[in-house]
């Protein structure tokens, strides 16, 4: 007999967290093992039933998608702007030792700063909209992307460098071709972390203030104690992040095809 | 003849980083390549062989003394010079194409020309089909060749060559030899070839020079190789003035490479 495939087992698993969840959370099925009330295990934890009724109301009726779509440009624009400012500041500091020693401790000391504590600042600078959220989401991409760039940098290989030098690399092309590139492998090794925390940035952005996004309707329904609404939105940002993350590892994959892996062999 | 690259009363001295007082890797080096020569230089390990040829690609100041290049004191890089490295130095986010035209690109060929050119010393070089190959998809030797190609696709006048052979098979290698004696003998370059194996060094050059164990190295001795051109270095192997240039080169080496690997022990042990 064939083995079953491992997403076999994993849909199997999901399926078996999401019975164990209804079982444990339904009134009527069992006798409350920890609450005094059966009704106190889905105040809690909510019930599975409700929570894809949640989903399914919010996609049928399209009401998720306007939120979905300010998350997902709020998260774009974090990564986007986060990356470009690293990679430009890494490479500065990276090929400037003067300028990089003077601002290493401002550095350490901003990259050490819990930057969730910006976020209401942020709001009075860049109002309720969807700018406060991005800069959020540009400290927490920012930092990672530039110590990346940085140490891609000081470990371009001396001897490679020398090499195009003597193929007669100018500085600039020095730059664009040696790098750069060399820089780029650093961010992109990076990038799984950065694209969630450009997420990160953004949920946590609207969940403090906002009128929009998926980080808004939880904490709407939070305020109205809608257990099964804040998990329905948290599944689905749970989903959407699966969905980033697919995306990255392809980009990944198409782009760091220069990178030795582990050697793959065919058999025949 | 005219004098391609001459080095004339040459002293490095690195600076100590770990404490205690700098480090002289060669003192008092003279060395003069003239136009079309091809030289060898040999030396046991650490010696300075690469020390001395980063200083004549202009990639290393020397402490002191004084470097020139057609007559021209150095100032900044060797223009006229092309280096093979003793370690890799192939852009690994190029494939083996990229990495052969990258001298092509710097002085602003236009591509199509670049990858012309380029397929043609990929195949001289015996890479024909790698060309879109990523260095780490390469073997050691297939690297070694690729950058051969990305040398010699820019026709310098003079080549720095250190050890570039040495990752090869004897078969291969003879091949490269043959091919690079070819290549030297229908356009004349200077070549300083730098190489561990002397055998190497009497059947490609005019001349080997011989330095002393480190520190403070220096040519110990000079050889003219009086064999007849052209050579296959598969069989001037066999002839009687081969053997005997090898044994006389070798009696000068043998006290040095002695020293110099007692010094390297002692230095581990310290
Ligand atoms: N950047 C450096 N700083 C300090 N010491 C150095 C540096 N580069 C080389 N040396 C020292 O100078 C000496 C000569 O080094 P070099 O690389 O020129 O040797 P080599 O003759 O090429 O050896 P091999 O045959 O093993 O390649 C060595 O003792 C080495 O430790
Ligand atoms: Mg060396």
């Amino acid at each position: 007999m064939k083995k079953p495939p491992i997403w076999f087992w994993q849909i199997a698993l999901l399926v078996m967290i999401f019975i164990i969840w209804h079982i444990a959370t339904s009134p009527d099925l069992i006798p409350p093992i920890f609450f005094d009330n059966e009704y106190r295990a889905a105040f809690f934890f909510g019930e599975p039933a409700k929570i894809f009724n949640a989903i399914w109301v919010w996609f049928m009726s399209g009401e998720i998608y306007p939120h979905l779509w300010v998350t997902l440009q709020e998260t774009l624009l974090a990564f986007a702007i986060g990356t470009l400012l690293g990679l430009a500041v890494g490479l500065w500091l990276g090929l400037t030792p003067l300028a990089s020693a003077i601002l290493d401790p401002y550095i350490k000391a901003m990259n050490a700063m819990p930057r969730v504590i910006l976020a209401p600042i942020f709001m009075v600078w860049f109002g309720l909209g969807i700018w406060s959220k991005v800069a959020l989401g540009v400290t927490l991409v920012f930092f990672i992307v530039f110590f990346n760039v940085y140490q891609g940098v000081k470990e371009v290989s001396p001897v490679v460098l020398n090499n195009a030098r003597m193929l007669g690399a100018n500085a600039s092309q020095l730059l664009r071709y040696v790098y750069l590139p060399s820089a780029t492998s650093w961010v992109f090794s990076s990038l799984h972390t950065s694209v969630g925390m450009a997420f990160v940035g953004a949920v946590v952005g609207e969940y403090l203030g906002s009128a929009k996004g998926v980080g808004y309707l939880i904490h709407q329904a939070e305020g109205a104690f809608d257990i099964n609404t804040v998990f329905a939105g948290i599944l689905v940002l749970t989903v959407f992040a699966l969905l980033l993350d697919f995306v990255v590892t392809f980009a990944e994959n198409k782009l760091l095809k220069w990178r030795p892996q582990q050697a793959e062999t065919e058999t025949t | 003849m005219a004098t391609a690259l001459s080095l004339t009363n040459i002293s490095v001295t690195f600076t100590g980083k770990s404490g205690g007082g700098g480090y002289t890797a060669i003192k008092d080096t003279t060395l003069n390549i003239a136009d079309g020569e091809f030289v060898s230089i040999v030396g046991p390990t650490g010696c300075g062989k690469s020390t001395l040829l980063n200083i004549g690609a202009g990639l290393l100041k020397a402490s002191s003394g004084e470097v020139k290049v057609f007559g021209e004191p150095l100032i900044g890089l060797n223009q006229q010079a092309g280096y093979m490295f003793q370690s890799e130095s192939l852009m690994p986010w190029r494939s083996a194409l990229a990495n052969v035209t990258a001298g092509l690109q710097f002085r602003g060929v236009e591509a199509t020309e670049a990858a012309r050119q380029g397929e043609q010393w990929l195949e001289r070089v015996g890479l024909n089909g790698f060309g879109n190959r990523y260095p780490h998809e390469l073997s050691g030797g297939m690297r070694k060749r690729a950058a051969l190609a990305q040398m010699l696709i820019l026709d310098p006048k003079i080549m720095l060559m250190d050890e570039p052979f040495s990752a090869l098979d004897i078969q291969t290698r003879q091949l490269m030899e043959n091919e690079l004696l070819q290549l030297w003998e229908t356009d004349k370059k200077s070549v300083v070839f730098i190489t561990h194996d002397l055998e190497e060094a009497i059947s490609l050059s005019d001349r080997v020079i011989v330095l002393a164990a480190g520190p403070a190295t220096h040519p110990i001795g000079e050889f003219a190789i009086d064999l007849p051109r052209p050579r296959d270095v598969a069989e001037i192997r066999m002839t009687p003035r081969f053997l005997e240039l090898h044994a006389q080169i070798w009696h000068a080496m043998k006290e040095e490479v002695l020293k110099g690997y007692a010094q390297t022990k002692n230095k581990v042990v310290a």
